[in-house]
């Protein structure tokens, strides 16, 4: 999935059915009100919900694979939203989606990967309905993104300084002058040790935390509004994990965007999140503030994951959740979590429960807590030719 | 008592990159490690990728020739066997690899694969190889109907079963178990690391465990140590070594690690690599406690 071919060059699943030459044009009118919005030193967001317009909005969004079966959704029916400012973690195991929703945000779903349904509302608008030349405005620019492999996504024949400089000049039409002199600022941001001699290296010459940084470097170049970070440290040791973490947090408080992180790792959660969504086989089965998820864990997955941690009596016996996570194509017909569920009952092997709202942005999918069925989808108004996949 | 295993100065170079006019220098990715490990005992080998953990082990089974150094396996001198005397010693340690996709061959059925060793030592006839199979895959939790499937078609977890009913096909007493889980998904992880407990029991395994996970580690290993660009920097009683590290990486190492607790008051100790000198010998700072300070 994750191939060093992606980049610019990207066929996006969505023709265009009428070309909107208008907002091409206007662009330029567009810019400085955008760039006055991004000045960091705002007021401190209020990351409570509720107040201010939330600047992503993912709305029952599903994403899947266009498969000789038919189609196999990755990602059913995922909502959640995003404020300037605050941190939110999408948790889950490979196979959850989460990867998925990443890039369906960032348009990088290519067939058979087809977004079947939902909104996605940056700043207001549905990057879903944005012309393929439009959404390349957006992506990188405005909403960028952090591999896990900063390899992958690092071209081996161009130095590090040249991939920042790249961004700046066609996102910002930037003089190859002043992109350079940005691209060593940017460096020396993400604490790039000797960053002017750093810029002139190409990615096999640093070390996996030093190529890390550069990707960070390359993500901020544009002074975005959204950082989504997908894994980025599960490749790195522990203490160079610990260090990028520290960056992104320094970055975001600094710049006050909002950070959408990716990750499998609870410790890392507990110290990153305002807010968490917990994946589980496509769906998004608990959301919460960061505080309430691990004092008082709603949903039986969600249970079993913070305690299948290591950390009781050494030597004692683990607690394991049983089985192993569904295929996407082969989901139980009821509750996703159904066969691994330790406190199963009858309704759950009927349908997918619906959310039970706590109240608090506290949401959960689960019968235990509340008998809201999961709806029926019926595809949305305005799914047409236009939406099937190009493949 | 004699260690089950010692290593002694255990040396391992690789030759170096040559420059034009430079001739390649070695590099010593195992710098002198010592240490031994007792019968029934889980020793934690823990490090940063780079840190020469994997290679240690490697050469403990020979799977690559150390440089130089002393490795005694029930007291005997394992570098001075035979390739005939060092495969009989394989019947008795063994290795789990980290990869359960790379390390299993896919145009094997998983039978096959499990038998494998049995068909390689000669042991027993046809039956009595398909009967231990069978005991085997019952022993690590797999159905008997998965003897006839292809790796492909098992999860990561079942396929790391797989990988440790091969390597207890031949009743070894002692387990390489190199990064077991850490390919794992999260929930599947605890589940392997369960099994690998509970067949420790009852089969009276010794391990070496190498691995990066140190909350892992601190749960179910005996004593730790620490490597650090080919060396060992603190080894002890896990207990006392997470409770009381006396070497400043260790320190660091420990304090990096994330806490599934959001209230948790964290101080992260970021360390200053030239504050130390890694080839310092170790000194005992409390009973069976070395660091290298």
């Amino acid at each position: 999935m994750r191939s060093h071919s992606r980049g610019p060059r990207r066929t996006h699943t969505r023709i265009p059915i009428v070309k909107d030459v208008t907002r091409q044009h206007n662009d330029s009118t567009r810019r400085p009100e955008v760039v006055a919005q991004r000045t960091p030193d705002r007021s401190p967001p209020d990351v409570a919900g509720g107040s201010p317009e939330p600047i992503l909005v993912v709305d029952r969004l599903r994403t899947g694979f266009v498969t000789d079966e038919g189609f196999v959704p990755a990602v059913i029916d995922v909502s959640f939203h995003l404020h300037q400012g605050e941190t939110l973690c999408l948790v889950g195991e490979s196979g959850s989606g989460k990867s998925l929703t990443a890039q369906s945000i960032m348009g990088l779903v290519d067939p058979p990967g087809w977004v079947q349904s939902g909104r996605i509302l940056f700043k207001g608008r549905d990057l879903l309905d944005l012309p393929e030349r439009d959404w390349q405005r957006v992506r990188g620019a405005e909403i960028a993104l952090i591999f896990q492999e900063p390899m992958a996504a690092l071209n081996p024949v161009f130095t590090i300084g040249a991939h920042i400089e790249e961004m700046l000049i066609v996102h910002r039409r930037a003089t190859r002058r002043a992109a350079r002199q940005r691209a060593i600022e940017l460096l020396d941001a993400v604490r790039v040790p000797d960053a002017p001699r750093r810029a002139r290296d190409y990615p096999h010459q640093l070390s996996g935390g030093l190529r890390q940084r550069a990707m960070i470097a390359m993500s901020l170049a544009c002074n975005p509004d959204i950082l989504i970070a997908d894994e980025p440290t599960t490749a790195l040791d522990v203490t160079l994990q610990a260090q990028v973490l520290e960056l992104l947090r320094d970055i975001q408080s600094r710049l006050g965007l909002a950070l959408l992180l990716i990750t499998h790792d609870l410790g890392i959660v507990a110290e990153m999140a305002d807010r968490v969504a917990v994946m589980y086989a496509g769906r998004i089965v608990e959301e919460s503030r960061v505080g309430p998820l691990f004092t008082d864990p709603k949903h039986p997955y969600t249970r079993g994951l913070l305690k299948s941690i290591p950390g009781g009596a050494p030597g004692s016996q683990l607690v394991a959740i049983p089985g192993t996570v569904p295929r996407p194509g082969a989901l139980p017909a009821g509750c996703c979590f159904e066969p691994r569920c330790p406190s199963r009952f009858e309704p759950c092997r009927q349908a997918h429960p619906g959310v039970t709202d706590f109240g608090m942005g506290r949401t959960v999918k689960c019968y235990l807590h509340g008998p809201a069925v999961e709806p029926e989808v019926s595809a949305p108004a305005g799914l047409d030719a236009g939406h099937a996949p190009t493949a | 008592m004699t260690p089950l295993l010692e290593v002694r100065q255990l040396v391992k170079e690789f030759p170096g990159k040559a420059g034009f006019f430079r001739s390649p220098a070695p590099v010593r990715v195992v710098d002198g490690v010592s240490f031994a490990i007792d019968s029934g005992e889980t020793f934690g080998l823990v490090g940063e990728s780079g840190s020469g953990k994997t290679t240690t082990g490697r050469c403990i089974l020979r799977l690559i020739d150390p440089t130089a150094g002393e490795i005694y396996f029930r007291g005997e001198d394992v570098l001075g066997f035979t390739r005939r005397r060092m495969r009989e010693a394989r019947r008795d340690m063994q290795i789990v690899f980290q990869d359960p996709f790379s390390s299993l061959n896919p145009r094997m059925r998983a039978g096959a694969i499990v038998e494998e060793p049995l068909i390689i030592h000669g042991v027993g006839t046809k039956d009595e190889r398909r009967a231990r199979v069978l005991e085997l895959f019952q022993l690590v939790g797999l159905e008997q109907d998965h003897i006839t499937r292809y790796p492909h078609q098992f999860s990561g977890g079942q396929r790391q079963r797989i990988g440790l009913a091969r390597a207890l096909a031949l009743n070894p007493s002692f387990v390489i178990a190199d990064e077991p889980v850490s390919a794992l998904d999260v929930s599947v992880q605890a589940q392997v690391v369960n099994l690998l407990m509970e067949l420790q029991q009852r089969l009276q395994l010794t391990y070496l465990f190498i691995a990066h996970d140190l909350r892992l580690v601190r749960h179910i290993c005996t004593r730790v140590a620490v490597m650090y660009r080919g060396r060992i920097l603190e080894l002890g009683a896990t207990e006392s070594l997470f409770s009381e590290p006396a070497h400043p990486y260790t320190r660091a190492l420990l304090s990096a690690i994330p806490v599934p607790d959001p209230t948790a008051a964290r101080q992260r100790i970021t360390l200053d690599t030239e504050s130390f000198d890694p080839g310092t010998a170790l000194r005992e700072v409390a009973t069976g406690h070395w660091a290298a300070v």
